[in-house]
């Protein structure tokens, strides 16, 4: 972990990742009063990846996300707000209620949408790629996925697409160990999931995923590589959640001592712990910086809460354009 | 007026489409100059258009309609082709759950201008993977249009529409229709969807057919015209939207009607128009509502067996005459 970026990208840096995880144990929180309808997949644990990687994007940048998305969203810039009135179904949110946690999306920030069928936003990331492409413009897509992902077909025929048409994506795979229940080494013969993209022709990094900086910095490689019309990259994020899978599941599968080891390394604490001993943020700073953020979540809690739910007879618009 | 082919019909459409507009661009499997799509519906426009835009890609159907969602999403306008239509099951995630819920699952905020075009039907004897009709599975999801032309006429009129629209499209065609000459006017023309054509005018029993099956419809009604029962053939263009005041206005002028549709029986396309006659129509019918459509088998290889399968002009008269 180096500190090469000026303070005000490691505070902003910092910030996001703490938005990220208070908005995390705030939906946490409100599910526990049984105000978020349906399921929940929570993204606290693996800030470092959304943040590390979208700090390098610009607003018209995309990404693709999946089913575990709030991290992804707030990380592209997504307004806390409506992001959280989509989680419990209201008409402010994202998608006016009709996504919901699992498909949320801003396309004026170039954030293409979170799909939940698992593996289907990488070949829409490489779609997005060859529409730069043809459009002739400097953009990058990134994609976001999870190791279970990186089994399904449509990861290996968009890494296959991206490789041979040069495209200027970066596929970053979250490898939190778990598939659901199912431990990687239980479905994979390989440890590691960037040792794929040998298979294809394109680079492969292994990072720390709960190092932000060091995300940060195979990120910046990838879409300063991406940028100049070089081609895709594979970055493998290693990484844990800190909840279940979902809302329902306590994760009994991981054994106490792995939890333990992991939440040791939490990527904000380590971050924090980094940014006091270096001295670019003293310890009040920091408390600003909680403050501040808190009251973010506390507003977009109240926006979300009082903000009306949408007709019932709106299920029937936007079918077709 | 000018006649020409099914396939050259549709080629004109890209053509005009890609040349008015520089986001429209096809891919697909070998569509590009080395074979011009497997039924050359593709053949030439890599010439004129470059390799970019009309874009060879590799075996991956998934992948393939993927791109074209994201293109589609990213200010383009992509023409997708999948070979046969039997291997859009392999495409099945990105159409059903990607392109045709992206506008309404987002809340409206993009839209997906996207066409996949395909082509179905039995008769050439190429078995089980390489002929079945499928229109049915993409009509049952909302999101989607559905085309499914029979003339050249309406093959380049509604690619047009397709590749203007601002939804995804799915785009049938019929193999045994590529060299089916027709006339197609030289100017510019559309055909909006939704919009039925009654392809043959009658008054003693209406006839709903959609690609191939049209051409046989015909065949019947003009046998049936010597046997003095005037036949009306039906003709939607669009499973979706469905014309269901086009069927139902022939119905009330005929009293009967037999449904014609290549794929099999069972909750297929003519399962759906019956239900629409059953439930909008009822009072309106003579006789009971016939279906002429495949057995529910897959389709077998060996000439007789393929042929046996396939709904024939003789299977629509014998409907015809058990009506009236």
């Amino acid at each position: 972990m180096t500190l090469t970026l000026t303070k005000e990208k490691l505070v902003e840096i910092y910030m996001k990742m703490l938005e990220i995880r208070f908005f995390e144990e705030k939906v946490f929180e409100l599910y526990a009063q049984n105000l978020v309808p349906g399921t929940i997949h929570l993204y606290a644990g693996e800030e470092a990846v959304a943040v590390g990687v979208c700090g390098n994007l610009r607003k018209d940048d995309y990404i693709t996300s999946t089913h575990r998305g709030h991290g992804h969203c707030i990380a592209k810039g997504a307004e806390l707000k409506r992001v959280m009135a989509e989680i419990l179904g209201k008409k402010t949110g994202y998608c006016k209620g009709k996504g919901g946690s699992m498909h949320i999306a801003d396309f004026s920030i170039g954030m293409l949408g979170a799909t939940a069928v698992v593996g289907a936003g990488i070949p829409i990331a490489v779609g997005a790629g060859l529409s730069i492409k043809l459009r002739d413009t400097d953009q990058v897509a990134a994609c976001f996925f999870g190791e279970g992902a990186s089994n399904q077909g449509t990861f290996h025929e968009s890494i296959n697409m991206a490789a041979i048409w040069k495209l200027p994506v970066i596929f970053v795979c979250e490898n939190n160990l778990y598939a659901m229940g199912t431990r990687q080494s239980r479905v994979m013969a390989i440890k590691n999931v960037a040792d794929r993209a040998t298979a294809y022709g394109i680079p492969g990094e292994v990072v720390d995923g709960n190092d932000v900086l060091a995300v940060y910095e195979a990120a910046q490689k990838a879409v300063e590589t991406a940028r100049k019309g070089e081609g895709p990259t594979l970055i493998e994020c290693k990484t844990y959640r800190h909840k279940g899978h979902s809302r329902i599941d306590l994760a009994k599968y991981r054994p106490k001592e792995e939890v333990e080891e992991w939440l040791a390394k939490d990527p904000i604490k380590r971050f924090k712990e980094k940014l006091l001993q270096t001295n670019t943020l003293v310890e009040a700073e920091i408390q600003q910086i909680e403050k501040e953020v808190s009251a973010e979540i506390e507003e977009a809690v109240k926006f979300a809460m009082e903000s009306p739910y949408p007709a019932p007879e709106e299920a029937s618009e936007d079918v077709y354009a | 007026m000018r006649k020409i082919s099914y396939r050259e019909a549709l080629r004109e459409a890209l053509r005009e489409e890609m040349r008015r507009d520089p986001t429209v661009f096809l891919l697909g499997e070998d569509v590009g100059r080395y074979w011009g799509g497997a039924f050359k519906v593709t053949e030439g426009l890599a010439e004129e258009f470059g390799d970019e835009r009309v874009r060879d890609t590799p075996i991956s159907e998934s992948a393939i309609i993927g791109a074209a969602v994201g293109a589609a999403i990213t200010g383009m306008r992509p023409v997708a082709e999948i070979m046969f239509g039997d291997l859009t099951a392999l495409a099945m995630d990105q159409i059903a759950n990607q392109a045709a819920k992206i506008h309404y699952m987002f809340g409206g905020q993009v839209k997906v201008p996207l066409v996949i075009r395909t082509p179905f039907g039995a008769g050439v004897n190429i078995a089980a993977h390489h002929s079945q009709s499928l229109e049915a599975w993409f009509m049952h999801v909302p999101g989607l249009y559905v085309a499914v032309p029979s003339t050249p006429y309406d093959a380049k009129g509604l690619l047009k529409t397709a590749i203007r629209g601002s939804n995804p499209v799915f785009f049938c065609e019929h193999k045994l229709l590529y060299p089916i000459e027709g006339e197609v006017p030289e100017e510019e023309y559309m055909v909006p969807f939704g919009i039925a054509d009654i392809k043959r005018e009658g008054a003693d029993v209406t006839v709903v057919a959609t690609l191939y099956m049209v051409h046989k419809a015909l065949n019947a009604a003009e046998e049936l015209e010597g046997e003095g029962i005037s036949v009306e053939v039906v003709d939607p263009r669009t499973l979706a939207p469905l014309d269901k005041q086009a069927i139902i206005k022939s119905v009330k002028k005929t009293g009967r009607i037999i449904i014609v549709n290549e794929d099999c029986k069972t909750a297929g396309v003519s399962a759906e128009i019956a239900a629409v006659v059953a439930e909008e129509a009822i009072d309106y019918l003579d006789a009971p509502i016939k279906r002429v459509a495949e057995p529910d088998t897959p389709i077998p290889f060996s000439p007789p067996l393929e042929q046996y399968v396939i709904p024939d002009e003789k299977a629509i008269i014998n409907a015809v005459k058990e009506v009236v």
